[in-house]
This record gives structure tokens, sequence and C-alpha cells, in this order.
């Protein structure tokens, strides 16, 4: 007995549509946020991430809008993010109904916002969200949606968060998101057997054996992945009972 | 009947609502004494820091109409830090005073894990549990924290009906009398979790 692993859908949206691209552009319509929420809620979806990939200021209202109408139809915990850039816009989304936030681009600019958000939340309630891409023989952070490259590395940056106040990573792999290819084991491995909160792998997942793999290499605490799910080419529930038939320990719905 | 939900600002209460009033029942938040002073059921839910809660007792003058309404027989359901504050104090604020209904005390999870405990986790049963009533005995739910009741055998653990491993061994549900209380989120643990908070409305009836 111990904690299962997380199998975690995830919500890009525009505000009030959900999208996906690959590799962070080319962005197509994929379905409505709430009507999403509810099918994932039912199959077993073990936490539910919604990001705000736009994250203009004029379309705040209606991202918070959308946080409301998700939460509302979940007894699943619910993670918002994209766009918050200060306390008060961390507060509007817990307050729609998000029981964590994540960050990604402010925290690399102001990493006290880290500190701030946990002081004020706790820290199981603040994920510092990673975009990673490979360069050489480490893997540098990017911001602003995958287009603006930084000077940091992505581990020790994933270790100053947590120290921070962060009380999860969640690490998504450019290389590999929306290419279907498979999670980053390698990236993930480096950065969860580093850091001592939960890791969240995110980017590349198609079939049930990149899940397995992910656990049993990368040691994920949790997977991430959005259009596999949303366009229906893998149902959770079979993805568990696979996982469960591999000895990964999964909850399987009633 | 209706359920209060103690208010002091806990970012999990809407979500406790909801989940209420989803099994039928009306809710209502209370702040202030006065609400405390006259109800039927009470849910203290609560996430976030163990300072924030017990500092929010102290001024909102909430501390002696909580316990009154307890020691009154009021049924109550605390969630997570709501269990927490029933024992004596916390190493997560350890200057202030838990409510000191339970004897006992908060300490930090430890071990070769990583922390927050953030995820799905089964129980061990301890004891004839009501909350748990009808539920499988492998069914998972959700926690997050990183702070808990460690369940040794030196403290008085009869209340203790469930616990949970991770690091060490805490509990998980505790119950007497017209006190229940449990570490995990039943407003987050999907099916098993509206179990859970069924039960307590049919104890509170």
């Amino acid at each position: 007995m111990s904690l299962a692993h997380r199998i975690i859908p995830c919500l890009d949206t525009d505000g009030e549509r959900v999208v996906k691209g690959v590799n962070f552009v080319a962005l197509r319509d994929a379905g409505d946020p709430v009507t999403l929420a509810r099918r994932y809620n039912a199959e077993g979806a073990d936490e539910l991430v919604v990001l705000d990939i736009a994250a203009s200021r004029d379309r705040r209202p209606t991202f918070l809008e959308t946080i409301r109408k998700v939460a509302a139809e979940l007894a699943i915990p619910l993670t918002a993010g994209g766009g918050i850039r200060t306390l008060d816009d961390a507060r509007a989304v817990v307050r729609a109904g998000a029981d964590k936030i994540t960050v990604n681009t402010v925290a690399v600019l102001r990493p006290e916002l880290i500190s701030e958000l946990s002081a004020e939340f706790g820290s199981q309630a603040v994920v510092l969200a990673i975009d990673a891409k490979r360069d050489g023989d480490c893997w540098r952070v990017m911001t602003t949606g995958g287009r603006v490259s930084t000077d940091l590395d992505a581990v020790p940056w994933a270790t100053k968060g947590a120290e921070l106040g962060a009380g999860e990573i969640l690490l998504t792999s450019m290389d590999r998101d929306g290419t279907q290819s498979g999670f980053d084991v390698s990236l993930t491995a480096a950065i969860s057997k580093k850091v001592m909160v939960p890791v969240i792998a995110s980017g590349g997942a198609r079939w049930p054996q990149h899940f397995a793999e992910i656990f049993s290499e990368g040691a994920a605490d949790a997977a991430l992945a959005a259009s596999i799910f949303h366009d229906e080419i893998q149902s959770i529930r079979s993805l568990k009972v696979f996982l469960a038939r591999q000895n990964i320990q999964v909850r399987l719905p009633c | 009947m209706k359920i209060s939900l103690l208010d002091y600002g806990a970012g999990n209460l809407p979500s406790v609502e909801r989940a209420l009033q989803r099994l039928g029942v009306q809710t209502e938040r209370v702040s202030a004494s006065a609400g405390v002073a006259n109800l039927s059921a009470l849910v203290l839910p609560g996430v976030g820091h163990y300072g924030a809660l017990i500092r929010a007792f102290d001024r909102d003058g909430l501390r002696e109409s909580l316990i009154a309404a307890i020691e009154r027989g009021v049924p109550f359901l605390g969630i997570c830090l709501g269990l927490q504050a029933l024992f004596q104090k916390s190493e997560e604020a350890p200057d202030l005073q838990g409510l000191q209904i339970l004897p006992g005390f908060v300490r930090a999870l430890s071990g070769a894990v990583k922390l927050p405990h953030m995820g799905w986790n089964q129980l061990q049963a301890k004891a004839g549990s009501r909350l748990l009533e009808g539920i499988d005995s492998e069914a998972y739910f959700y926690f997050a924290h990183s702070y808990a009741v460690p369940y040794s055998g030196e403290e008085r653990v009869l209340e203790t009906r469930a616990t949970c491993s991770y690091g060490g061994e805490f509990v998980a549900v505790t119950e007497t009398e017209n006190i229940f209380a449990v570490q995990f989120h039943p407003e987050k643990s999907s099916d098993a979790g509206q179990r859970v908070l069924e039960n307590f409305l049919r104890i509170a009836a």
C-alpha cells in the first residue's frame, strides 16, 4: 500500500475553449472545458489541470468563469494557471474554485512569488510549471509559452523552486510536447530523483506503455496528457487497468 | 437539515460547500461566534497553514464558541486542518494552542518520502468507523498535507478509526461521540469521499 500514481488530463484553454497544439504552436479547437471536465471526473481522472495559454489580460474574466464552471463539475482536485502574475491573480483563481495554482514565467522573473504564494495558500497549493528543452547535456528552462529561452538549467531551477515553497513540479518536455512519441524519461528522472516534492511529467504521451515507462523509469509521481484523452484515443479507465496489470499502483475507479 | 460551514477564509470551503449541496443539503457559512452559538451540524474545512486557522479562531472569537458547540454535542466534521485543529498543538506553529479537544500533537511528516503527501492513498482500518461505513477497504482518498498526527502507541488512540502510512503511520480518521475528523479531503475524493460526507450527514440527521 502506497501513494497511487496519478493520471491527470490537462485542458489548455484560450480562456473559454480547449485548444491543442504541437510543440506549443499550431493551435486547434479541442472542445468544451465543462463537457471534458465532467467526462474526466466520471472516468477516474485523479486531478484536472486547466491552463489559460492565451493568458491575456482582457480574457481573464472569461478564464475565471471557465474555472468556476469546471470546478462545479469536479469531485477531484483542480489545478489552474496561466497568466498568474500576482498574489491577487492567484487569489482570484483560488476563489473561482482551484485547489492549486501553477506559475511558470512569472516565477522565473520573480522567484519570491513562489514563497509568497506558499505562505498564503500552503505549499500543497503551489505548483511550479517548468517548460524544459534539451540543450546539449542539460535542459534549458523556457518561458512565455515556450517562446523565450532563459539561462536557467531545469534541474537546479526545480530544486530552487521546491526550496522556495513549491509543493509540486509540473514538468513539460518541449521536445516531446504534442509529438506523441513518449514522455521524456531522462528529463523527468533527472528532476524527480533530485527534488523532494512530487513531479508531474508532461509532454509526449500516446500509448499506455509511455505511462508505464514514465512511472517506473522516469520516477514520475503523476503523468499529464491532453489530446489523447480529448480525442478519445485513450480512455483513462483502460489506461489505469493497463497500469495496474503492470503492477504500477493506480486508483482504479469503481 | 442545514449544515454550517465555519468560514475563516480557507480555500477549500467552496468545494466542501458544493460537495454537500450535491448531496441535497442546505449549507450556510458561519464566521462569527454568534453564528456558532446556534446550529445543528458543523463542518470545519481547512487547507493551508495551521497558524492561519488558529489565529482566525482567536481573531474572530471563535475558539470558545466552537469548543462550546462541540461540547454541547453538535455533530462536528473536521477536514484536513480541521482534524489537526482538534489536537493540542502543531509543529507547524509551535507557539499556538490547538483546540485541545483531543490529546496528541500534530507533527511534520518525515521519512524518505516526498513532501507534501499529495495524492491518493489507502487507509488501514483500526476500529469500526461510522464515517467509513459501506466503503470498500481498498478505496483511495485524496490527501494534500505535510503535517499529521502520528499514530503511536503512547498517545491515546482510542478515537482513531483508520490510519494512513506515508513516511510513518498517522491518524486518517478519528471519531468520538459527536466529533468526527478526517485528514484527507472527502470533497476531493470522488465517490469514496462523497460516501464519507453522506455518512456524516446521516449521523448528523
